[in-house]
């Protein structure tokens, strides 16, 4: 494993370096928020970010994405066949992204990449992707990725890990694509920081105070924590409006939808969300969660149960925070999670 | 879940290059037949246009497909036709909503696409060797009918015991494949048990009662070697369960289809899910023991 130095003086002239072989994206400062962009001839990552405020991860799962196209034209020739949409599978670096969040692309990536089927739409766009992450020295109040199996300076997911040390950034490469780049950006300057990362990495993981308890979520049965009495009240406020769902790195949920004008057509797929009932609505009529608290149970189940069940490996959360900093109604995960997590119907002495 | 020995299609290798779970296979549209009297119901026989797409679409009975018309959408429907049938496959599909309205609509000849084999099937390996009874209501009959087809087959109905059929719709005019039911009543290798809610014909020649009914009555008594497999609307699995939990069939022999929501069929959207399990990878077929411990999302 390469450690190297980068001074920061040498910062922006790399980066601009690194832009011949990738398509560089990075986070960019648009009104209040953060987003990640790609980066144009001049411009620069700003690494004094916090975190954006959409996830990453419509670098791969794009919010709306054209799968195929036809021709409603019977004159034409394969007339109402689909055809692929060519896409661009060139590299792309993702500079500054924070560890949850790329350790949340190997969450959903055990979705897309499933033993029975692949989908190459993720995969494609996945595989073509450097992940330069960013560690974070300063965690936000909302932030719990130290308990939901994660951390400030996680590296799981990724191929470079950066540390901010003051004038320059540690670049810890992680794999044969985080070499590439730094080779790209002509940084070589091996440096000797271990003990200085180490210092960082615990006064970082020691700023995370607030955290979830998963221990016992795997065992429970799912029919206990289901019917447990709590959902009413957790979302007795919620107004269904997806922000938690779409903010979050690790929901993938998607609807596929034809939207044809004249006689040329693509199948496209969108983003979706479980907190909306058209989800799940029959033909006939007939919603399996056609209730609110149906679906705010869905979204909490997945994530904490459901997932936890059929992968065994951890929440399907990375502890990002998003949706307690997003919620219009301060709906709170740790405490959901909590709340699953230590349900006794035995020791229930809630009133009938 | 139920464990069945992966179709070609999904056993091939994985490669550098991802294949297109999304994509459907074009087919055409060999002939349309109107199966009920309210004219809401159609059969649907497709060809291949690539005629080696047959062979990579090998499917078993109890599996479905997505039906794809190109600038309305896809639907998820249970295949009809039965392995056994060589050359074609057939789908029965009810007016609903807009891609099912559509292809109504629909000529013989018009081009569209079939994405699948998709989902579980009925468990072939378990039911060999055993005594099947079957029962159904409605619309629900298009897997059923695949299967009888297949235990039906001469190359296969050795493979299995007693065949006992309850199937019954409102009316006469709504049963579906009213000229193959007659076929299979003149035979001896399968015991039909045909009911109508009711009827004014006075030529009807076969029961009248609901299939809950029908069932206590006609249903062979259970025992280790005798499977229930059931399909039908909710009303009829929620009155006929508790008929054969009374004859004694043990929930790990009662096998059902389940219907959700889905879009892309291969477990991956995320909207059909019953608590861990999706309908449409892990499904639709479930025995009564695994429902039993998955919430009623459905």
């Amino acid at each position: 494993m390469k450690v190297i130095t980068i001074d920061k003086k040498g910062w922006a002239s790399g980066i601009e370096k690194t832009k011949s072989a990738f398509q560089v994206f990075g986070p960019v400062k648009e009104k209040e928020w953060h987003s990640f962009k790609a980066l144009g001839p001049g411009e620069q990552p700003d690494m004094a970010y916090s975190n954006t405020r959409i996830s990453p991860k419509f670098l791969v799962q794009p919010q709306s994405e054209p799968m195929f196209t036809y021709s409603l034209d019977e004159a034409v020739e394969d007339h109402h066949i689909l055809k692929e949409v060519r896409k661009d599978t060139a590299p792309k670096a993702v500079v500054g992204i924070r560890p949850c969040d790329a350790a949340a692309f190997l969450i959903v990536k055990r979705n897309f990449d499933a033993p029975q089927y692949q989908d190459p739409y993720w995969l494609n766009a996945y595989n073509a992707m450097t992940f330069i992450g960013f560690a974070c020295n300063t965690p936000c109040s909302t932030c719990f990725c130290t308990s939901a199996g994660y951390g400030p300076f996680n590296e799981a997911g990724l191929d470079v890990l950066l540390v901010d040390v003051g004038d320059s950034f540690v670049a810890k490469s992680l794999t044969d694509k985080g070499d590439t780049w730094l080779k790209a950006g002509g940084w070589t300057s091996a440096a000797d920081a271990s003990g200085k990362i180490e210092a960082l990495m615990q006064a970082a993981e020691a700023k995370i105070t607030s955290n979830v308890s998963t221990d016992k979520l795997k065992t429970r049965p799912t029919t206990q924590i289901y019917e447990a009495p709590f959902w009413d009240d957790v979302a007795f406020s919620c107004i269904n409006c997806g922000t938690c769902t779409y903010s979050c790195p690790t929901c993938w949920c998607f609807d596929i939808q034809d939207e044809a004008r004249g006689t040329s057509g693509i199948r496209m797929r969108n983003w979706d969300s479980c907190m909306f009932p058209m989800f799940t609505i029959h033909g006939t009529g007939h919603n399996p969660r056609g209730a609110k608290v149906q679906r705010v149970r869905q979204r909490f189940m997945h994530k904490l149960k459901y997932y936890v069940e059929k992968y065994d490996n951890g929440i399907q959360c990375v502890g990002c925070g998003r949706c307690i900093r997003l919620c219009p109604v301060n709906i709170d995960i740790r405490k959901v999670c909590n709340q699953m997590n230590d349900y006794d119907p035995a020791a229930c002495v809630c009133p009938a | 879940m139920i464990p069945q020995p992966a179709s070609a299609r999904l056993s091939q290798k994985r490669g550098c290059t991802v294949q297109n779970p999304y994509l459907p296979y074009p087919v055409r549209i060999d002939e349309i037949i109107t199966e009920t009297e309210d004219k809401n119901l159609k059969t649907f026989k497709f060809v291949f246009v690539n005629p080696a797409d047959e062979e990579k679409f090998a499917y078993r009975a109890g599996q479905f497909a997505e039906l794809s018309v190109a600038g309305k959408g896809e639907i998820p429907i249970g295949i009809a036709s039965s392995p056994t049938e060589k050359g074609f496959i057939k789908f029965t599909v009810n007016k609903v909503g807009l891609v099912s309205t559509f292809l109504h609509n629909m000529k013989v000849g018009d081009v569209m696409g079939i994405r699948g084999p998709l989902g579980n099937s009925y468990p072939w390996n378990v039911l060999e060797g055993k005594n099947v009874v079957i029962i159904g209501g409605g619309f629900a009959f298009t897997t059923l009918r695949s299967s009888i087809v297949y235990m039906l087959d001469p190359a296969n109905r050795s493979k299995f015991k007693d065949i006992n059929v309850i199937y019954g719709a409102r009316s006469p005019g709504m049963l579906l494949y009213r000229d193959e039911l007659a076929s299979w009543e003149r035979r001896d290798d399968i015991k039909m048990h045909i009911t109508v809610d009711a009827t004014s014909d006075p030529d009807w020649k076969y029961n009248v009662g609901f299939v809950p009914a029908i069932t206590e009555q006609k249903a062979p008594q259970a025992d280790n070697d005798t499977y229930a497999i059931i399909c039908g609307p909710p009303i009829m699995i929620k009155f006929t369960q508790p008929v054969l939990d009374k004859m004694g069939y043990a929930h790990d022999h009662i096998i059902m289809s389940l219907e959700n929501r889905m879009k892309c069929g291969i477990g991956m959207c995320g909207r059909c899910n019953v608590g861990k399990e999706f309908v449409c990878k892990d499904g639709p077929v479930f025995t009564l023991a695994q429902l039993n411990t998955m919430p009623k999302e459905y």
